[in-house]
């Protein structure tokens, strides 16, 4: 028996070796947590919107004048799940060099960022999607097509990668 | 005096013996279908949850969706269970608990049966429960269910001993083992039940300290043999699984999961009986009528059973050693010198 050992503070004293008002103790917690707001949100209803901090998942920036991608191949040297694989080309704009190919296999992304974090053009960033959803292995390796999203709608992450990176 | 509006009504022939046999049952199914969800949507609010909500509008049809799912599922037998007693066991558990239900007086005008040992009968029968148990676990042929069984045995046997003497007890204190005359006894304000030392003078209160030890010893054993938590040891999920009803699917687990329920009912309802005043109503002749006592019996009795499921989701499970010192060190004493105490005080009234 270990509990010899307890100094007086830490052993029972009378009433709470009775147990009996401990528990109605006990049972006045319960029933004050009954009637507390409930943490559960209804999800398809009521949605968790992340802040501009939020990792969803990874995207390329679309301006008005095209992709920012420069297909320097950076994101997918760094990408630790080998996730991102990229073809550059050229074309007769200022900007020659493009990704004529870019996917993103999202079976193998673990959104650790690091792509972002490496690009020197802000092109791929985190956008705020969580709700990713595949029904075959092909359909989860995203093209460019599927990863260009307006600048407008990064807007939130764009800033804080302004003020934070 | 007239027990029963059955046999007002019908007359005491097979037509009106039919009808009061089936009239707990329609009672206990919906009871159980009550419970479940209280069970489910109390757990969810005592742990900040909402609990089911998509079934119905606030969820109110989960355990319809349970039972079907029940009724679906495979009803396997072990190949190397006894398949007799495997298969009779939960049948004769939930007969134990819906035999009780013969003696228990929703009113003043229904009881099925109005025999004058009621509180001795429904005792013997409660002890049915633990066959069932014992069977299914023994027949399971699986060493968790037997662990299950075996602890069951252990814990019913202990406790019925307190649970027995809190209820002789009573009966002293009433000096009859008759339901409706335990109640009649109890009529008037609530000041008048046993919790408060019953009917009398105000010398009554004199036993009060030990009619509400007895409330509490009563209620306390009554958790240990319906296997609730805090005594829910039989079917520990962490140790042995599910206990006795390991190998048990599909209908015959519905049958354990049922009698469970309809056993939660009968001890509340005991206790309400006991020491709550059974089907009277607390303000006197207030609301006194045949339909207003079933309404007060219900109510109390399912306050009981809403404290059995707060309970669970307040305290952890004891330990077997635990569950041993409380059954026979300190529960056992303490019923025996309330029942001294409350023998002499009847005998000296």
């Amino acid at each position: 028996m270990n509990n010899t050992k307890n100094t007086e503070a830490e052993r029972l004293n009378f009433m709470e070796k009775l147990y009996l008002p401990e528990i109605a103790k006990g049972l006045g917690l319960t029933m004050k947590y009954m009637f507390k707001p409930k943490f559960t949100r209804q999800y398809p209803e009521e949605r968790f919107e992340p802040t501009g901090s939020y990792r969803g998942r990874p995207v390329l920036v679309d301006t008005t004048g095209g992709e920012r991608c420069v297909a320097c191949g950076l994101c997918s040297r760094v990408c630790p799940a080998l996730a991102i694989e990229v073809q550059a080309s050229e074309t007769e704009r200022e900007k020659e060099r493009y990704p004529v190919k870019f996917e993103i296999n999202m079976l193998r992304c673990i959104f650790c960022g690091f792509c972002e974090e490496v690009c020197p053009e802000e092109a791929i960033v985190m956008s705020k999607e969580y709700d990713i959803v595949f029904t075959s292995q092909e359909e989860a390796i995203l093209g460019k097509e599927d990863l260009l999203v307006p600048e407008e709608q990064l807007q939130d992450r764009l800033e804080y990668l302004a003020e934070y990176k | 005096m007239e027990q029963n509006f059955v046999y007002e009504l019908i007359g005491n022939n097979w037509i009106g013996i039919l009808i009061i046999c089936t009239l707990p049952l329609l009672f206990v199914l919906p009871f159980a279908i009550v419970a479940i969800l209280g069970e489910m949507k109390i757990a969810s609010f005592i742990q900040e949850r909402l609990g089911p909500m998509r079934t119905g509008p606030w969820g109110i049809l989960q355990p319809f969706a349970e039972i079907l799912k029940l009724l679906q599922k495979e009803d396997i037998t072990p190949a190397a269970a006894d398949k007799t007693l495997f298969n009779m066991a939960p049948f004769l558990m939930f007969i134990g608990a819906y035999a009780a239900f013969a003696v228990i007086p929703f009113s003043s005008v229904f009881i099925p049966s109005g025999i004058n040992v009621g509180l001795f009968f429904i005792f013997a029968v409660g002890s049915f429960a633990i066959l069932g148990i014992v069977m299914g676990g023994w027949a399971s042929n699986n060493k968790y269910s037997l662990l299950g069984a075996m602890r069951s045995v252990a814990q019913i046997i202990s406790y019925e001993v307190p649970a027995g003497v809190a209820l002789l007890t009573i009966a002293a204190l009433a000096g009859t083992l008759d339901m409706q005359e335990l109640i009649h006894a109890q009529s008037g304000w609530f000041w008048n039940w046993f919790l408060f030392g019953g009917a009398g003078s105000w010398m009554q209160v004199l036993v009060m300290p030990f009619t509400v030890a007895l409330f509490l010893i009563y209620l306390t054993a009554a958790l240990a043999e319906t296997n609730r938590t805090p005594f829910d040891i039989p079917e520990g999920e962490s140790e042995i699984v599910a206990g006795y009803h390991t190998e048990y699917s599909g209908m015959k687990f519905a049958m354990f999961f049922m009698s469970e329920y309809a056993n939660m009912f009968v001890v509340s309802a005991l206790i309400a009986i006991l020491f709550f005043g059974g089907w009277n109503s607390p303000f006197g002749d207030f609301l006194n009528g045949p339909l207003w006592q079933s309404f007060w019996f219900i109510s109390k009795s399912m306050f009981f059973v809403f404290f059995q499921i707060w309970l669970r989701w307040t305290l952890p499970r004891l330990r077997v050693d635990q569950l041993m010192y409380v059954g026979w060190k300190v529960l056992l004493p303490m019923s025996f010198v309330c029942f001294l105490v409350i023998s002499f005080w009847s005998m000296l009234r």
